[in-house]
């Protein structure tokens, strides 16, 4: 079948004029970031700067022949192929790759190195949007759900053993695409639960934990009930004298019980609770309460699993890293020196910033890794709070963007594609300001089409004009 | 609205929410936190490290064994300095300009990876050094000075047992990362041992300084200053004077004293001689190559680290395992002329009346007597061979402490060496051996080897009459804190009861009138009731090794001792005078007049000699 015309007045502009926005700002906080009197000058080749132009000059082409010259049907047809390519490169990167900050996850060729993770991202969404948009593909049946697994969890489990964290958690990420596409929503509220429960008991106590949980277990009970006004009191009437647990032990005549701790105590009560809505669910048939229960039941195992998980799963340096987040232990000499340096440099930004070049926070290197993880440290100093507004704006239309063409398209792969590229640039912009802001662990991943590196910057550009030229299809005639 | 565009909006929403946190976040700290509003003047924060006190060892008594004095670092901000004369500098601090000048062309070859970092110039300059510095210090902008504390030690005792500190090198640093470089640690003895009481923990003070990297002032008040925490004092179960007069005592010899109160177990002095002198201890490094290469090996902690034969005082554990094993009674007597003889085999004893009985045994220290004991022990016929005795027998002697580590909280020690069946099965072959082949055990030599520590544990376990408990030094503030491992009486494999006519034999030995032949008489201190055995320990390498165990006084004793002097020669001269003096010095803290004589000979005899003539 010949295909219609292909009309290039159709090409999405939004993004486009996004995507030339956040490479010259990045451009220039670039140069900012790492100017020095001696080697001025934006296009000097001396200076990661001039480095960066020519990236961008190099990325701006790529981005041309993906839309003139590339027909997305070669990449989506050799889906298989990219995708078993990337695999290689990762488990290559195992085998040869270079040690860097404990993670053994670049290539490096000569003065320029690649990371392959970056590559698995985009070759992952291909992956996903050709399985998950074949007309028989059911997400939650449970074959269907096996693929999609396999599919995010070989690149995935290659990378945790480089290990490199940030791409995990990018990962994450593509829970949301699964999500539009069927899977239950209770599988991205269990994961915030569990995270939430995580932090909860490190930083306060099971006990705490365990009450939290408790009170969220009576609100869905509440939601689920027939008279939800007397459930979801009950609960918390329950909730709040549980409270007083730990004091009440300190009473004389209840010695026997304070040798057992607060913590066992309120486990044994919730035990006997779960053990109570077994019974009552073998009894009666409440279906959707058995999801309850059976998600109050694994969360009260992983609250007494984390100081395991904790201590034995996780390196050193992430330890170190979660404490000083948590502010379990403060430490700004050490741990913490980043972090507190970047938001004294974001912080110091003020409201409309120092002005272009007029930050000295990063100009004098106290922070670190200041023009590629730590780039938006540059932004809030010299741009401020109306830069970095500015800056999550733009951020912000994009993504929107990509997920309003996306639901538009007609072809499922493409749309499931766009949604991938939309949580993957989510999950980066998360992580990365989130971490130079305190709110996430010190992880090292970049700030999409800010950062410096040419790698990162070509493999965003790649990731993303594979979609703005996909998205010309639905204008054929 | 579809299921579909209700998720799509549902996931916008969700990231509408993810963002307004962060941008709530952003103001937050951009607008509203006044703890980052640091404007362009004084933009950067400089953390200076607050060193804290080390925690100070002290004595049983609560006499200070270590204490810290003052001492000043020179540090150098290198992006600071302006041109300046090194000349002066050099004349101040004693340096060589050249010196000076390769350390700043090392400044500059790494000045982007200092930045504004200061590095440490100097260490522990002197105090007229440092005087001088800062009526100069206006000459040298960038040079500052900083205090930090140094070890001090108001006794000269105990060089060896409280070991040294010194900055964190490369390796303990990879293998210790709580440390940062330029932190200091204990390195050997008590210093490493309570390392983790003694450091404390480190505090710094937050500085704001402006664009030209001058300190301008204190960050928020200090209100986020960490102060440093002082590190905990140690108190050991040492006694400084005892100690001091102990190294005192061992100048110029070498070997080791080791004093124990017995009721406790607790460590009352721990001399090694020759041993490291306080004063250089503080400053180690300057003298780490000559104390390395000397070869009666100062850093070597002889009181638990050297076995070596006990010679006759093991006696004292024989005689003990005879009478537990009823082979020998009080009364048994046996003649010697000049020593014993059996099948081809003569061990020689020295001239004393004969026949003597058991007590007199101990008190005069026969050799023929023990070997005929010996025997007994093991061709007794309770046992069907010999090695069925010989292993009962070994486990009699580990019962006291022998060949194993005591567990003592002190480091590097020794387990010693008792000999097994197996050792002799391989030499003779399984029927090849009796105990006459054996037999230099009986009066402690051959294959045996024992620390001071062992020997004194032995003094205690005579002392207590069957039971000791680990030798240690630490002593917790509160008695309760003390492991149970020391609190915990462990008891021999001999009946109680057989003790008393041993410890007869030895106050006997140390106290019968002159000329009975007893051979401890040079310990006896009116009065104390010194209760001792000789050793005469034969050796290999030149004169005989003089020993001694003794603990007193004979009812209630309140200190054991055992002095091991290395080729000094007869038990009774060197190493029995010596633990006598011990023993008075700690009960009645003077020395009598009447024994004047003794600590002067003692402290007069240069011994080394005989030690050296052999290496």
């Amino acid at each position: 079948m010949r295909q219609s015309e292909l009309s290039y007045r159709h090409i999405d502009w939004v993004i486009v004029i996004c995507y030339l926005l956040l490479t010259f700002f990045g451009w220039i906080n670039i140069y900012a970031s790492s100017f020095s009197e001696e080697a001025s000058g934006m296009l000097n080749l001396g200076t990661k700067a001039g480095m960066q132009f020519i990236w961008i000059s190099i990325s701006i082409g790529v981005a041309c022949a993906l839309i003139f010259f590339i027909n997305p049907r070669w990449y989506l047809s050799t889906t298989w192929l990219l995708y078993l390519g990337v695999l290689i490169l990762l488990v290559g990167v195992l085998v040869f790759g270079k040690e860097v900050n404990g993670s053994k996850s670049w290539f490096s060729l000569g003065s320029v190195s690649f990371q392959p993770s970056e590559l698995s991202k985009i070759t992952t969404s291909l992956g996903l949007a050709t399985v998950m948009s074949h007309y028989n593909f059911k997400i939650n049946r449970w074959h269907d759900l096996l693929k999609v697994l396999l599919i995010l969890g070989i690149p995935a489990g290659l990378i945790i053993l480089e290990p490199e964290m940030g791409t995990i958690l990018v990962y994450v990420g593509f829970l949301f695409v699964l999500y539009r596409e069927g899977l239950t929503g209770w599988i991205i509220f269990f994961l915030g639960l569990v995270i939430l429960l995580f932090i909860l008991t490190l930083k306060f106590s099971p006990f705490v934990s365990m009450l939290v949980l408790l009170g969220i277990f009576g609100l869905l009970r509440g939601g689920q009930a027939r008279q939800p006004l007397i459930c979801i009191p009950g609960y918390l009437i329950a909730i709040v004298l549980l409270a007083f647990l730990p004091r009440l032990i300190t009473l004389p005549w209840l010695a026997p019980l304070a040798e057992m701790g607060s913590d066992l105590l309120m486990a044994l009560l919730l035990s006997a609770f779960c053990l109570y809505w077994i019974v009552r669910l073998i009894r009666r048939k409440e279906k959707k309460m058995k999801w309850f229960v059976g998600g109050l039941i694994a969360s009260l195992i992983l609250i007494f699993c984390v100081e395991f998980i904790f201590d034995k799963v996780l390196q050193p340096h992430h330890q170190a890293r979660i404490e000083n987040l948590l502010g379990i232990r403060d430490d700004p000499h050490g741990i913490g020196y980043n972090v507190n340096q970047s938001m004294i440099a974001i912080g110091s930004g003020g409201f409309s910033g120092k002005g272009f070049l007029e930050g000295t926070q990063t100009k004098f290197k106290f922070v670190p890794e200041q023009s590629t993880d730590f780039i938006f440290c540059t932004v809030g100093e010299e741009w401020g709070f109306l830069g970095s507004f500015g800056l999550l704006a733009v951020f912000f239309i994009l993504i929107t963007r990509l997920l309003i063409t996306a639901e538009r398209q007609k072809e499922a792969s493409i749309r499931i594609y766009g949604y991938c590229v939309a949580a993957i640039f989510f999950m980066h912009i998360l992580i990365n300001i989130g971490m130079t802001i305190g709110l996430m662990p010190v992880i090292g991943i970049p700030l999409p089409l800010i950062s410096y590196g040419g790698s990162s910057l070509l493999a965003f550009t790649v990731l993303l004009f594979m979609y703005v030229r996909m998205d010309l299809e639905r204008w054929r005639r | 609205m579809g299921k579909d565009l209700y998720k799509q909006r549902l996931l916008i929403l969700g990231m509408m929410i993810f963002f307004s946190i962060i941008l709530i976040r952003l103001f937050n700290i951009q607008i509203l936190d006044t703890q980052y509003k640091v404007n362009a003047e004084n933009n950067a924060l400089r953390y200076i490290a607050k060193y804290p006190v080390r925690g100070r060892i002290l004595d049983r008594n609560g006499r200070v064994l270590v204490d810290n004095a003052y001492s000043y670092d020179i540090i150098v901000t290198p992006y600071d300095v302006k041109p300046f004369d090194t000349l002066a500098l050099c004349r101040i601090f004693d340096l060589n300009p050249e010196d000076v000048h390769a350390t700043f062309a090392e400044y500059r070859r790494y000045r982007s990876r200092i930045g504004f970092q200061s590095k440490t110039f100097l260490k522990q300059v002197t105090q007229d050094q440092y005087s001088h510095f800062l009526e100069m210090s206006h000459h040298f902008p960038g040079f500052t000075a900083v205090p930090r504390t140094i070890r001090s030690y108001p006794y000269n005792a105990g060089g060896n047992l409280l070991g040294y500190v010194s900055e964190v090198d490369a390796s303990y640093l990879k293998k210790h990362p709580e440390y940062q470089s330029g932190d200091y640690a204990g390195k050997t003895g008590l210093e490493l041992v309570c390392e983790e009481q003694l450091r404390g923990e480190k505090g710094y003070n937050i500085f704001l300084r402006n664009v030209h990297n001058r300190i301008q002032d204190s960050y928020s008040n200090g209100e986020f200053d960490k102060a440093a925490v002082p590190g905990e004092d140690v108190i050991t179960t040492i006694d400084a004077e005892l100690q001091q007069y102990g190294e005192y005592l061992m100048q110029n010899k070498v070997g080791s004293i080791v004093a124990i109160e017995p009721t406790t177990g607790e460590i009352l002095s721990m001399v090694s001689s020759p041993g490291i002198h306080v004063s250089i201890l503080a400053e180690i490094g300057k003298h780490y190559g000559k104390i390395s290469s000397d070869p009666l090996k100062p850093m070597f902690n002889r009181a638990v680290m050297s076995p070596q034969p006990p010679g006759s005082v093991f006696k004292l554990v024989n005689a003990l395992i005879g009478l537990e094993d009823g082979v020998v009674k009080t009364t048994s007597k046996h003649g010697c002329y000049d020593g014993f003889r059996a099948s081809g085999i003569r061990v020689g004893c020295h001239t004393h009346p004969t026949p003597l009985d058991f007590r007199q045994s101990i008190m005069m220290s026969c050799n023929a007597y023990y070997c005929e004991l010996f025997r007994d022990i093991l061709h007794n016929p309770a046992h069907d061979s010999i090695q069925a005795a010989f292993t009962h027998w070994r486990e009699m002697v580990q019962s006291f402490g022998f060949g194993k580590k005591l567990g003592s909280d002190f480091p590097a020690e020794q387990a010693g060496y008792v000999p097994n069946t197996a050792l002799y099965n391989r030499t003779y072959g399984k029927r090849g051996w009796s105990a006459l082949s054996v037999i230099s055990l009986s009066i402690g030599q051959g294959e045996l080897g024992c620390t001071p520590l062992h020997l004194a544990n032995l003094g205690a376990i005579l002392a207590n009459r069957g039971h000791y408990f680990i030798p240690h030094i630490i002593k917790p503030e509160n008695p309760e804190d003390l492991d149970p491992k020391y609190r915990e009486a462990i008891h021999t494999l001999i009946n109680p009861v057989h003790f008393e006519p041993v410890i007869e034999g030895m106050h006997m030995a140390v106290n019968s009138p002159p000329g009975s032949g007893a051979t401890g008489r040079l310990a006896a201190t009116k009065d104390l009731d010194v209760c001792g055995k000789t050793g005469t320990a034969q050796n290999p390498h030149g004169d005989d090794h003089s020993v001694f165990v003794c603990f007193a006084p004979k009812d209630n004793p309140r200190i054991a001792v055992a002095v091991y002097m290395e080729n000094a020669g007869a038990g009774g001269s060197w190493a029995a005078p010596t633990a006598g003096l011990m023993v008075e010095k700690y009960l009645n803290d003077t020395i009598s007049k009447s024994k004047k004589w003794i600590e002067d000979r003692i402290v007069e005899a240069n011994l080394l000699n005989k030690v050296k003539a052999q290496k």
